[in-house]
């Protein structure tokens, strides 16, 4: 079984958000990275149970600089056998997933897991698009997936309910919370992460349609209207007619 | 032409395609453009997207588009785009939404917005905002692509009548075969789904155990809200995991979020605090949810909660 496992870098959410150059840029200033918690508990985790179950090798893939070097050796740590870096700066989920694509397709490999979603841009793309790229079947939100010869059988998530899809490999799938449970790297894991192979290419050609222009933090929420516990009528009174909510 | 894919499930139609249709309807007059629909599968009741601005409802009828599939769909979307000539498609940012937005950026070569949050500005460039580090910032993306692609965040607008009417005609574009087999589609009774409810009903481990949830229900079923409860309680297993609310579990702004023995954490924040009004009740005057509060109660929730409860069933009375 060959797994390819996307990971990303994203900002700890507890990380305090700020911009420079005229609110164009992100202020990476004093911002601690982590690996995104999608693609690090639910992803990577699953692709090793599968290669454990199965036989096979888990490939991790960065689009990144090379200070990403760190963020991906955690997830070697963690357990996975080898990794690529994709040495360009993720200008966008288009660029990134052809970046993915262009590596991906001469590897054939089985099933491309990636994070249910980044939580930085919070936009759920890049598994859609890499599909599309590879020609597979997109299975996201994945909360349960089991493999049988060629046959994976998955839960995912819809509004209000599951669905439970069968599906031939190769396939795209996007990882959500019930996937697996996260694993914490031990010493062992990170003394051997340091040896694994780190592969950095280069980037292909590709072309951006859409790009942040700027970046706004939004209005200051205005003070909390603390109430007295004892009139609960006030309450319901300012949710009608204020807040219009009732 | 502006064209909205109306998502149906067994035919009828989520609050999320009116959503969307009112959205599309205003960037087509924006535009100066006409405003289509685009309705896949069963869709009995089609021509009530006309009443929120379509002036023309397509629909691609295939049986297999019954059951959902992105190569399929994407298919079918692609192929209305490309016939139907339109420049700019508007998704909902559903589970169906983010499935088919990326797949349709490839296929139809077109720079796309996830999770829209207003409606764009139209001008020398095509604008259009969304929220960014999990409601912490909103950035501003410019398309560049003549074909533009926008999945719309739900609560974002108000579906609006406008009263007007939409001719049905159907749609005929080629589809691959399905590569996927849907075995089940299990789907929980009674409320309305939590990325999709307008009330919410949350609770916290401040509630101390399972037993002490008839409080919770009882108020939420007074308002007609959806119950949601922050991470530890669904990790105990004291509620479904499907009610898990912030960072990890579901993402959701509702109207009205009622926070009640939470204590207001960065990531269960992450998940709620896009809701247009927050009322959090919390007997600790340091619980940090107050900051992110619009009304805020301190005092023991076994107290206030039934109090509450019975003050809006009285105004309801009141009112009817
Ligand atoms: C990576 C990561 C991701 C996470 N993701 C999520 C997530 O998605 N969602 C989430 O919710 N959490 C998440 N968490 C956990 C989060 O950090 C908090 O631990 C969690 O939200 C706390 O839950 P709580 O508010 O119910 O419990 P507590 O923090 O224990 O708060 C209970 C509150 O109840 C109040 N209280 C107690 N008794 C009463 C009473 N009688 N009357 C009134 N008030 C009372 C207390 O004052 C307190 O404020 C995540 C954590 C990490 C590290
Ligand atoms: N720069 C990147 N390199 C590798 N994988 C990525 C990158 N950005 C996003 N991904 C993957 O795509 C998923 C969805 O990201 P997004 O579309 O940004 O929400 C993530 O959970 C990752 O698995």
């Amino acid at each position: 079984m060959k797994l390819l496992v996307c990971i990303s870098k994203t900002p700890d959410t507890t990380s305090r958000i700020a911009f420079t150059n005229d609110n164009t840029t992100f202020d990476s200033n004093g911002v601690q990275y982590i690996l995104n918690p999608y693609d690090s508990w639910y992803a990577l985790v699953r692709a090793l149970e599968l290669k454990e179950q199965l036989g096979g090798s888990v490939t991790i893939v960065n689009v990144g600089p090379s200070s990403n070097d760190a963020i991906i050796r955690k997830g070697l740590a963690i357990g996975a056998d080898n990794a690529v870096r994709i040495d360009a700066d993720p200008k966008s989920a288009l660029y990134v997933a052809h970046q993915i694509a262009e590596f991906a397709k001469a590897e054939n490999f089985d099933i491309v897991f990636l994070g249910k979603e980044t939580i930085d841009y919070n936009g759920s793309e890049v598994g859609a698009m890499l599909a599309e790229y590879l020609d597979t079947p997109y299975i996201s939100y994945a909360t349960q997936m089991d493999v049988e010869g060629t046959t994976a059988t998955i839960s995912r998530e819809i509004e209000g309910g599951t669905e439970v899809i069968e599906v031939a490999l190769p396939l795209t799938v996007s990882c959500a919370k019930g996937m697996a449970e996260q694993r914490i790297p031990n010493m062992r894991g990170i003394m051997m992460a340091k040896r694994k192979p780190l592969k950095v290419v280069p980037p292909a050609e590709s072309a951006d349609l859409s790009t942040v222009s700027t970046y706004e933090l939004p209005a200051e929420k205005s003070s909390v209207k603390m109430l007295d516990p004892e009139n609960m009528d006030e309450l319901v009174r300012l949710l009608h007619e204020e807040a219009k909510v009732l | 032409m502006v064209l909205i894919f109306a998502e149906s499930t067994n035919g009828k139609f989520k609050k999320a395609a009116f959503e969307a249709v009112s959205y599309g309807y205003r960037v087509a007059q924006a535009m100066g453009s006409e405003c289509a629909a685009l309705v896949l599968g069963d869709a009995a009741e089609a021509s009530q997207l006309g009443n929120y601005g379509a002036s023309k409802v397509y629909r691609i009828g295939d049986a297999s588009l019954r059951h959902f599939d992105s190569q399929v769909y994407t298919a079918a979307i692609a192929g209305a785009v490309e016939k139907l000539g339109a420049s700019v498609v508007i998704l909902s940012h559903s589970s169906t939404g983010k499935s088919l937005l990326g797949r349709l950026a490839v296929k139809l070569n077109a720079g796309s917005v996830a999770g829209a949050s207003a409606l764009p500005t139209i001008g020398d460039e095509f604008k259009v905002r969304k929220n960014v580090f999990s409601g912490k910032a909103v950035a501003e993306y410019v398309i560049s692509s003549p074909i533009k692609l926008i999945s719309l965040m739900g609560n974002a607008v108000a579906p609006e009548a406008t009263g007007g009417t939409a001719e049905v005609a159907a749609l005929e574009v080629a589809l691959p075969a399905s590569r996927i087999t849907v075995k089940e589609v299990k789907t929980i009774e009674g409320t309305v789904p939590l990325p999709e409810a307008e009330l919410v009903v949350s609770a916290g481990r401040g509630l101390k155990g399972p037993e002490n949830w008839q409080i919770i229900e009882d108020l939420a079923d007074t308002i007609g809200a959806t119950t949601a409860c922050s991470r530890p309680v669904a990790d105990s297993d004291w509620r479904p995991h499907h009610e898990h609310v912030g960072q990890t579990g579901v993402a959701i702004r509702p109207n009205l979020y009622i926070a009640i023995g939470i204590s207001g954490a960065i990531q269960h924040l992450a998940g709620v605090n896009r809701s247009k009004v927050i009322v959090v009740i919390n007997k600790d005057p340091e619980a940090p949810f107050f900051k992110a509060a619009d009304y805020g109660i301190c005092a023991d929730l076994f107290d206030v909660v039934p109090r509450l409860t019975d003050a809006i069933k009285k105004f309801k009375a009141a009112n009817n």
